[in-house]
């Protein structure tokens, strides 16, 4: 029985490690998000096909050469409308992470620096927020102020606030009691200054991983609210809307439901796959 | 028992807070429901005959105090659109929503134990590495596209089941719970991939402490080292984590009822969402609220026992 077999990973001798085996995490992350994003930028500006344009004739088509994923009950080229949809999708879940990051971010910089009252209060309030599901809590707020684009944006915006701000706080209070920090004190550098300059880029290392889980639970519960016919409502675009139409054509038209359901999988497997490589590679590193 | 009795007095203190913050959030919605429910013919004095009947000419707190005590006798009010009361409409769905929640964490707990510690187990393995990549896979797959595949597959392929389709209890106990399985599965996949992830790292974690050095030092072999010691301390932040899967298996509940048509409290809510039902509204998101907070309480109550250094705190 030999001991040194069960210790971690960095304790081992530099020999075992695979230090030449490429970070597949990585490499297929980043393929699958290139993938993603490009399909994404160009149906910004071009699809195959329009996306309102209805075929009578066209209805159902299974996957075939002039449309590589088939059509949908209107005849409509499907690859169009996952484009369209993923595009929706995707700048709603930039959205929600931009206003929860931000707030976030400042909320949890500034209780961590400060401490205080107010840090204890914010923070039992965050814990509150966590505590209950997501999607409770954002459809008790849908029933309050109503369904749409952007009040999708909005509820899951400010639902988004306690994990970032949590976890900035987190690591700000342990940054502020730094030596480049006392450092900077006493070059009379004002506490803002220190909070946004100083510390803040030092938390970058944490807010990564936030904001790569935090957009995979954007499109996650942006796909669902609009599943369930409370989030985004038609005109708009979405994923989470296509699934549902899909789901009554599922016996006629399976590949409808199935390449909008693997965009929106997709749309996740690849951030995340990118996180997991690169927390690999700084273990490594 | 200090500790349980402390804890009591807080859960209290928590249901007396969150109860009226879901009666705030409903007062604060945009237009009279008596305006709602009178339509085009609704006229002032009516508007105010209605909201006198209803109690909407009293204060706030008044009118959270007198739904308090109504809500705790049982008396959960009249839904706008069915005028039927309430307190029937959720109890004829609860059963379903409650049997669906209790076999998905079931399904939970069953998969992921062994699971976790098989892969911790065999650290760095084959299996390690495949159930990794499978992991990463699951928990990316929406709950909903879940329940999509597994209709597709077993309901309409397999002809398990009929989609859409249902059967109570009372009818037949085993296709019931035919029934029941594929939403609770579609709810249970990414929850099994976090906890297996979850139980395999904190054991690994325990592993590498000096009293499993110890252990090994006295002769103990790596399985029964992780087993009877490991084990017990690795399990206690796993315990919080499947206290929040209690609480958020009741969320996908809502999506996986909407996607296999099951008859529960999820889509009443949806459903008196859409229509501005509030009352029922109202009553379903209490209720769910009530269960997150109880569940947390019961996480708080074992925690504690599974760890007795908590206690001395």
């Amino acid at each position: 029985m030999n001991v040194f077999r069960f210790k971690n990973q960095k304790e081992r001798p530099e020999s075992l490690e695979h230090k030449d085996s490429p970070n597949y995490y990585w490499v297929i992350g980043m393929a699958i998000s290139a993938l993603m994003l490009v399909l994404i930028l160009v149906g910004y500006v071009w699809t195959p096909y329009s996306t309102t344009e209805m075929s009578g004739r066209e209805k159902f088509l299974s996957p075939c050469l002039s449309h590589p994923l088939g059509t949908d009950n209107f005849g409509r080229d499907l690859l169009s409308r996952i484009m369209e949809g993923a595009g929706s999708t995707f700048l709603i879940a930039l959205c929600v992470i931009l206003i929860g990051g931000i707030i976030g971010t400042i909320i949890g910089s500034l209780t961590g620096y400060f401490g205080g009252m107010a840090d204890v209060v914010l923070m039992r309030v965050c814990d509150a927020i966590t505590a209950f599901p997501s999607i409770l809590l954002a459809l008790v707020l849908i029933a309050v102020i109503g369904m749409g684009k952007y009040q999708i944006i909005l509820i899951l915006g400010i639902l988004f606030i306690p994990s970032f701000a949590r976890v900035v706080r987190g690591e700000v209070a342990k940054q502020r009691t730094l030596n480049y920090v006392q450092a900077a004190r006493l070059m009379g550098a004002s506490h803002m200054r220190i909070i946004f300059l100083h510390i803040l880029p030092n938390t970058i290392q944490v807010l990564l991983p936030i904001l790569t889980i935090g957009f995979n639970n954007a499109v996650l519960a942006e796909a669902s609210m609009s599943y369930l016919g409370v989030g985004v409502l038609p005109p708009d675009a979405s994923l989470g809307r296509m699934l549902s139409e899909s789901q009554t054509y599922l016996a006629k038209a399976p590949w409808y439901a199935l390449f909008t359901g693997l965009a929106i999988v997709l749309m996740i497997l690849g951030p995340s796959l990118l996180m997991e490589g690169y927390q690999h590679r700084k273990r490594k590193g | 028992m200090k500790y349980v009795l402390r804890k009591l007095t807080t859960l209290i203190i928590t249901l007396f807070i969150v109860s009226l913050l879901a009666f705030l959030a409903f007062q604060v919605i945009p237009g009279s429901p008596a305006t709602n429910m009178l339509g085009t013919n609704a006229t002032p004095e009516k508007i105010a005959a209605l909201e006198a009947e209803l109690g909407f000419d009293q204060p706030v707190l008044v009118r959270y105090g007198n739904w308090l005590t109504d809500f705790v006798c049982g008396d959960w009010g009249t839904s706008y659109s069915y005028s039927l009361p309430v307190k029937d409409m959720v109890m004829e769905k609860l059963p379903n929503t409650a049997a669906l929640v209790l076999l998905a964490f079931l399904i939970v707990v069953a998969a992921s134990f062994p699971l976790g510690i098989a892969l911790a187990k065999r650290e760095g393995g084959k299996l390690d590495k495949c159930m990794t990549v499978i992991n990463q896979v699951c928990m990316s797959i929406p709950p909903v596209f879940v329940g999509i595949l597994l209709c597709f597959v077993f309901g309409i392929t397999l002809k398990v089941f009929v989609p859409g389709g249902f059967v109570t209890f009372s009818e037949d106990p085993v296709t019931f719970l035919i029934y029941m399985l594929f939403p609770a599965l579609s709810v249970a996949l990414c929850r099994i991939a976090m906890t297996v992830k979850m139980l395999r790292s904190s054991i690994l974690d325990e592993m590498n402490k000096d009293y499993i050095r110890t252990a090994f030092s006295r002769g103990r072999t790596r399985a029964d080292a992780l087993k009877k010691h490991a084990l017990r301390n690795a399990i206690i932040p796993v315990i919080a984590f499947l206290a929040v899967t209690a609480a958020e298996l009741v969320a996908g509940t809502i999506i996986a009822e909407q996607v296999f048509a099951v008859p529960g409290i999820g889509r009443l809510l949806l459903a008196s969402i859409s229509a501005r039902d509030f009352p029922v509204a109202q009553a379903i998101v209490v209720l769910l609220a009530a269960w997150v907070v109880i569940v947390n309480f019961i996480a708080d109550i074992l925690y504690q026992y599974m760890d007795p250094r908590i206690r001395i705190q």
